[in-house]
């Protein structure tokens, strides 16, 4: 399967086993979402299971509220990350807080899906990553898996959890596993092993990161796209890097992290979204903080420039392989 | 040449401010009696008038008038009126509380409880209300215990919100009441969401949902209106205007442009306009609303035309910025002393019996009180244990709060 293949086979498996499961968001319905997320699931389910809403992001997500503390285990969509922003207030203020505020009486067990990333010439309101705004927020579990196996998995788990989920989706690699060499012929997720999903229900635990590529030198912390432009660096330079795929970004899985970084001694972090207070300040914080005594090097942070994303210089600012080889060489010299 | 026309920007002002004398000549108040009741499977087309009239029941000789008076029974009504002086009482006694330092902060519905309590009579307890920090008359109404919020307002150990919320709100799922937000109109999309949920579920229950008119304002107002008309929201949908947003008179919202009701037509939802100091009126028109929701024929947007007689919590001192005599003045008066005189001019109350049941509240609440304060107040006394702060952040504690509990020494 594709990402989008594996993440429309969770939400249908999900609406066959639980009748309190819906799916809504804009074009979601009949149209199948503008990335074909959820094509076919009104058709197979009917309308009242997965629906269109009116473009009002906030609405729909305090609407979602409603049906949770109803009893309801809503999945949304969000179109782009980047328009999630109008529902902010819900998700902070609310989504985040309702087990917290009525000390359990009403919870909000929610699946915030949103693709997000760039890599696809969005410019600057179809490309951002906001995770970090998430991360921060304590009530609020973010995922963001880099395959379609681990996509399928993750997205079954976040349903099924009882707290909110933001399951945002690397759009870049939703039809390919994409490794940053955007001059390069696409290669199909079908030559990729973990496209290989199955069919029915499986799950693949929150806050459990995955080692994608065993090594001695140096870690690398990444998640979404970046896990695979950080392995094409690997490849580059010849660095026996330890790659870390996160998948679940918070509650982060540091016992993961820290084993690693104690056996290399090196860190680099990776990620698509602007570089300042983003989620590799704190990968970087708690690294500092769980493994100081084993550094050998300065943790570097590889991360998209402090700037919007600029339509036309998609590849100066989108962090590629050579951005992160130049990093893995930097903290192999140190 | 023709001189061009110089722009002016218009910035809304009220009436009177203190020092002001006071006019309430323009409130255009229709007369009791006099506004139609149509059927509740209307054409919300066909009931527009209804968004810019005001419905009122209740004539100045206390005599329930027109097509609205419903048909409540004396014990209804002594219930209703119970519920509103409890109310009075219970916020008399919490204003006290803070200002004496048991408490950090209070807010009254001082004049605006038959908005609360009239529609808490007329849903059922099944129904979820959604309501704002200023619809205590809701939980009293629905009989949670008042030591119940009292301990919640002395976040003392008994409070079932652990200490985690700001004083008066309250949540109790147990009664039908969504945790309150102090983030102003979140509560209402939320509610249509349980609305929804409901009628996917193919239950019979509807949700019901309060914001202010300075909320109005807010996204969550339009898009609770959106989603309401789109999906047949089976839902109630009421806008407390007491006129005052803490200083900004009604009209910063917008109403002297168009009435709040008025939002609704834009919408197709059917829009009532309703004296919210007439228990007799909020009744009927939030029974209208809630057959209509129960029909499966959506969702009700009501209006209730009222006044917030206190200031807007214990931060706030109203003298400031608007006459202190308007709240004495304000022509559609009080509204448990119009129950009361309608219960009196059908002869099934007194005088006597009016000031036995203050009495009767009066101490009922003071024991309440005196129980929940044998628990502590933010003054002094047990608190909900430390430990608990670490709690339900989320379902299972995760490794982080688990460190950071530790490092509290918990």
């Amino acid at each position: 399967m594709t990402m989008i293949q594996a993440l429309n086979s969770a939400m249908d498996v999900m609406l066959e086993r639980d009748p309190d499961v819906l799916i809504f968001g804009e074009d979601v319905g009949y149209f199948g979402g503008v990335f074909r997320a959820t094509e076919g699931l009104q058709k197979k389910h009917g309308l009242e299971r997965c629906f269109d809403t009116p473009i009002s992001e906030s609405g729909l997500i305090g609407v979602a509220v409603g049906m949770g503390a109803y009893g309801l285990r809503p999945v949304v969509e969000i179109q782009f990350a980047d328009y999630i922003y109008p529902a902010y207030d819900q998700i902070v203020s609310e989504v985040a807080r309702l087990r917290y505020r009525s000390a359990g009486q009403f919870i909000a067990p929610l699946t915030i899906r949103s693709p997000y990333g760039g890599g696809i010439y969005g410019g600057q309101t179809h490309s951002q990553s906001p995770e970090a705004l998430f991360t921060h927020v304590a009530g609020l579990k973010v995922v963001i898996p880099s395959t379609p196996y681990d996509a399928k998995g993750l997205l079954i788990s976040a349903i099924e959890d009882d707290d909110p989920v933001i399951f945002l989706e690397p759009k870049r690699i939703y039809n390919g596993p994409f490794d940053g060499r955007h001059d390069r012929p696409l290669t199909p997720w079908a030559k990729h092993p973990a496209s290989e999903t199955p069919e029915g229900h499986y799950k693949v635990p929150l806050s459990e990161a995955a080692i994608v590529r065993p090594g001695a030198s140096v870690t690398i912390l990444a998640y979404g796209t970046m896990v695979h432009v950080a392995l094409a660096a690997v490849e580059d330079t010849g660095v026996d890097a330890e790659v870390i795929d996160l998948r679940t970004l918070w509650p982060v899985d540091i016992d993961a992290i820290t084993a690693s970084v104690k056996k290399t001694g090196r860190c680099v972090i990776v990620h698509e979204a602007t570089r300042t207070s983003g989620f590799g300040a704190e990968l970087s914080a708690l690294v500092q903080e769980h493994c100081f005594y084993s550094l050998e090097a300065p943790i570097e942070r590889v991360a998209g420039w402090d700037t919007p994303y600029p339509h036309a210089f998609e590849w100066e600012y989108f962090p590629g392989p050579d951005r992160v080889a130049t990093a893995l060489r930097r903290v192999m010299e140190a | 040449m023709k001189k061009a026309n110089r722009l002016s920007l218009r910035i809304p002002e009220p009436k009177a401010r203190p020092g002001d004398l006071l006019d309430f000549g323009d409130l255009k108040l229709a007369e009791p009696g006099v506004t139609p009741r149509p059927p509740v499977d209307s054409d919300p087309r066909d009931m527009r008038d209804l968004a810019y009239g005001l419905i009122r029941v209740l004539n100045a000789e206390g005599q329930a008038v027109g097509p609205w008076a419903p048909t409540l029974s004396p014990d209804q009504l002594r219930q209703g009126l119970r519920a509103m002086m409890l109310t009075r009482a219970f916020d008399r006694r919490m204003y006290q509380a803070q200002r004496q330092g048991k408490t950090s902060f209070y807010m009254k519905c001082l004049g605006e409880e038959a908005v609360a309590v009239a529609q808490a009579l007329a849903l059922d307890k099944q129904d979820m209300c959604f309501p704002t920090y200023r619809q205590q008359g809701l939980f009293i109404a629905r009989g949670c215990p008042l030591v119940d919020m009292m301990n919640q307002i002395y976040s003392n150990e008994k409070d079932a919100l652990k200490g985690r919320q700001l004083p008066v709100l309250y949540s109790s799922r147990e009664h039908g009441l969504f945790t309150i937000s102090g983030n102003l109109g979140t509560q209402f999309s939320q509610a249509v969401g349980w609305a929804m949920a409901s009628a996917y579920k193919g239950d019979d229950k509807i949700a019901a949902a309060w914001i202010g008119d300075g909320s109005t304002a807010e996204g969550d107002f339009h898009h609770a209106l959106t989603f309401a008309a789109v999906y047949r929201a089976p839902a109630v949908l009421n806008v407390v205007n007491n006129q005052w947003a803490i200083s900004s008179f009604h009209g910063i919202a917008g109403d002297e442009v168009a009435p709040f009701a008025s939002r609704g037509i834009g919408y197709g939802l059917p829009a009532l306009r309703v004296d919210g100091n007439d228990f007799l009126a909020v009744y009927a028109a939030s029974a209208w609303a809630i057959e209509r929701a129960r029909s499966n024929l959506g969702a009700t947007l009501i209006e209730h035309f009222t006044y917030r007689a206190e200031g807007h919590s214990t931060s706030d001192d109203p003298s400031r910025y608007r006459p202190a005599e308007e709240a004495a003045r304000w022509p559609l008066g009080d509204p448990v002393k119009r129950l009361k005189d309608h219960l009196i001019v059908i002869e099934e109350w007194s005088e006597d019996q009016h000031t036995a049941l203050e009495t009767e509240l009066t101490e009922t609440v003071r024991a309440a009180s005196k129980e929940a304060e044998s628990h502590g107040t933010l003054a002094g006394g047990s608190r909900p244990p430390i430990g608990t702060m670490f709690e339900d952040v989320f379902k299972e504690m995760p490794w982080h709060i688990r460190e950071q509990r530790k490092q509290m020494g918990v």
